[in-house]
């Protein structure tokens, strides 16, 4: 069984040829890499995925089952979670509230129904220590440190039970221990049998989570295979174009 | 370092609630109307007179009303230039109405509904014709104003028809000894206080003004949102133009002149931030609080009130420059 399944998605804009027969297989709980030089198609596939796009050709396949996006929301619903590269987060509201924002549990007292502060610091905690990222839900998001705000970010993609997460260059301009932090995060997922995508240009970090690595080049993609059977240098002339096809 | 991980997720942010308080602009904003206060007690005779606290209380109110609906603009990232316009208009069309003969609840309603009107064009031609909030609000500046002339042909209105009296006593009068616009004020800012924490529109206000693209990736309906932003700010200078007419017992077109620069220096020194993701209601009032007794402090001092403006200038300096040094040390 397959988590998702694409088989050859194209897409064009006018003249330009973003994507041309792109098949990808992603299973439950792995990690995939996903590289490519800039203008490669990696953020056209990931906006087909998530439904801001939808593919000029091509099928898409959740759980063997075919899926059509017309919108991001729908996308969502089929459980797929994208954690973009600005990470998206209101940087004046505490991490509880990030984790929320747009689906905040409701009380009522009486008449009129209010935030329910307790269920959302309650759940986000849980959420944290699962991620086991020393976030603490009163903070406000300003105040906190890339990891944890990668935390913040993928904890938003726990509370709506995604099945896929697309991690968008998420350990650019980041320490080099908050790197840990993440990778150590997206560990995490995958132990949780969430199937992630990694979209990043540093070979280190794709190496040391990816179960496999999937390259694009010029909207084609040139390699799909184990992170083990191959290497950085050999990833590196693929996206160069120095290696053809692998 | 032997903490559980638990402990250290459950360890709340501020451990005391003094450094919580003592963190937050408005507290020492009102410190300083405080000390004011009582300094101009011991140094004047007439300041601490029941007859000048009175009109001390009812003069800020009505810049604090507005200063409250402005620091919501503000707090989502917006600004609006035309609530000293709305204000004008609406004491306009209540007093054209009333001079009409209609009563004054209809013509109170009337009123606040073209504000909620002139509102809903500012937020609407700012969120869905994705219009500057500057440009479009100064526009409105300017329209709305001509719009209160046209309607009154530019006469002074002082007869409001069979409610006259209704009118000045709901504007200008008093009940246990505090005028009626302060009982407006209150209960505005425990409303809006209750609303900025405890509800959705609140929390969304604040996302937006913290982060515009990241609530709409949420899906939060923040087009809709901003034009009720708008919406509320121009009922927040509707409600005070009202007032006014009351209290002042006439209305000419010169009504709220320059007042839309009074009422964003009160949100601003009330901690209300032009970046957008902050501000509280009762630093609206606390920092609209502060303008009015600054102006009062000059008069009853006998210093010349040319210097009035050199002093809120410098408080609005002062405000902003503390808010930024609290940050660095964050």
């Amino acid at each position: 069984m397959s988590r998702l399944r694409l088989s050859g998605i194209s897409r064009s804009f006018g003249a330009i040829q973003a994507l041309d027969g792109v098949s990808l297989e992603l299973a439950p709980g792995e990690v995939m890499g996903l590289m490519g030089d800039n203008g490669a198609g990696k953020s056209t596939l990931v906006k087909i995925i998530a439904g801001n796009y939808r593919p000029s050709k091509g099928e898409i396949r959740i759980d063997d089952k075919p899926v059509e996006f017309h919108r991001p929301i729908d996308a969502q619903r089929a459980g797929i979670e994208i954690v973009h590269q600005n990470l998206a987060l209101c940087d004046h509201l505490t991490a509880a509230s990030n984790v929320f924002l747009g689906r905040e549990p409701m009380k009522r007292f009486g008449p009129i129904r209010v935030i329910d502060y307790d269920t959302m610091r309650s759940t986000s905690a849980g959420l944290f220590a699962r991620l086991k990222s020393e976030t603490r839900p009163r903070d406000v998001v300003r105040r906190m440190s890339g990891g944890q705000r990668q935390a913040v970010a993928i904890a938003r993609t726990l509370l709506s039970e995604a099945r896929i997460v697309l991690l968008d260059e998420p350990t650019a301009a980041i320490s080099v221990r908050q790197v840990a932090e993440v990778l150590d995060l997206i560990r995490n997922l995958r132990d949780h049998g969430i199937s992630v995508i990694l979209i990043s240009h540093r070979m280190p970090d794709v190496f040391a989570v990816a179960d496999t690595i999937a390259v694009l080049r010029r909207g084609n993609l040139v390699a799909a295979k184990r992170a083990a059977d191959s290497s950085p240098e050999e990833v590196t002339g693929l996206i160069t174009g120095a290696i053809e096809y692998a | 370092m032997t903490d559980t991980l638990e402990q250290v997720i459950g360890r709340a942010q501020h451990r005391s609630s003094w450094s919580r308080v003592a963190n937050l602009q408005v507290f020492w904003v009102f410190i300083a109307a405080v000390l004011a206060c009582v300094a101009l007690s011991f140094m004047t005779d007439g300041f601490a007179t029941q007859r000048n606290l009175f009109n001390v209380a009812r003069n800020f109110a009505f810049v604090a009303i507005i200063a409250i609906g402005m620091t919501t603009v503000i707090a989502s990232g917006g600004i609006d230039l035309s609530v000293g316009s709305i204000v004008v208009l609406t004491a306009m069309v209540i007093s054209v109405l009333m001079e009409g003969g209609y009563s004054f609840w209809l013509s109170a309603i009337a009123a606040l509904g073209v504000a909620l009107v002139v509102g809903a064009i500012n937020g609407t031609l700012i969120a869905y014709a994705g219009m500057p909030a500057f440009v479009i609000t100064l526009g409105m500046l300017s329209a709305a104003r001509s719009a209160a002339m046209v309607l009154s042909n530019n006469k002074m209105i002082y007869q409001f028809g069979p409610d006259h009296d209704l009118l000045l006593w709901i504007g200008g009068g008093s009940t246990f000894g505090l005028p009626h616009p302060l009982f407006a004020l209150i209960a505005l800012t425990v409303v809006m206080t209750v609303v900025y924490r405890w509800t959705r529109w609140g929390q969304y206000v604040f996302a937006i003004g913290s982060n515009e693209e990241a609530a709409t990736l949420t899906g939060i309906a923040v087009k809709r949102i901003k034009v009720t932003i708008y919406m509320f700010s121009a009922f927040t200078a509707g409600l005070a133009g009202i007032l006014m007419a009351g209290w002042l017992g006439s209305v000419t077109t010169n009504l709220g002149t320059a007042m839309e620069l009074t009422v964003i220096a009160a949100a601003v020194i009330g901690g209300a931030n032009l970046n957008g993701g902050e501000g509280t209601a009762i630093g609206a009032v606390v920092g609209a609080l502060l303008i009015e007794v600054i102006r009062n402090s000059l008069i009853l001092l006998g210093i010349s009130t040319f210097w009035q403006g050199m002093f809120i200038g410098t408080f609005i300096v002062v405000a902003v420059s503390f808010d930024r040094i609290r940050h660095r040390q964050n």
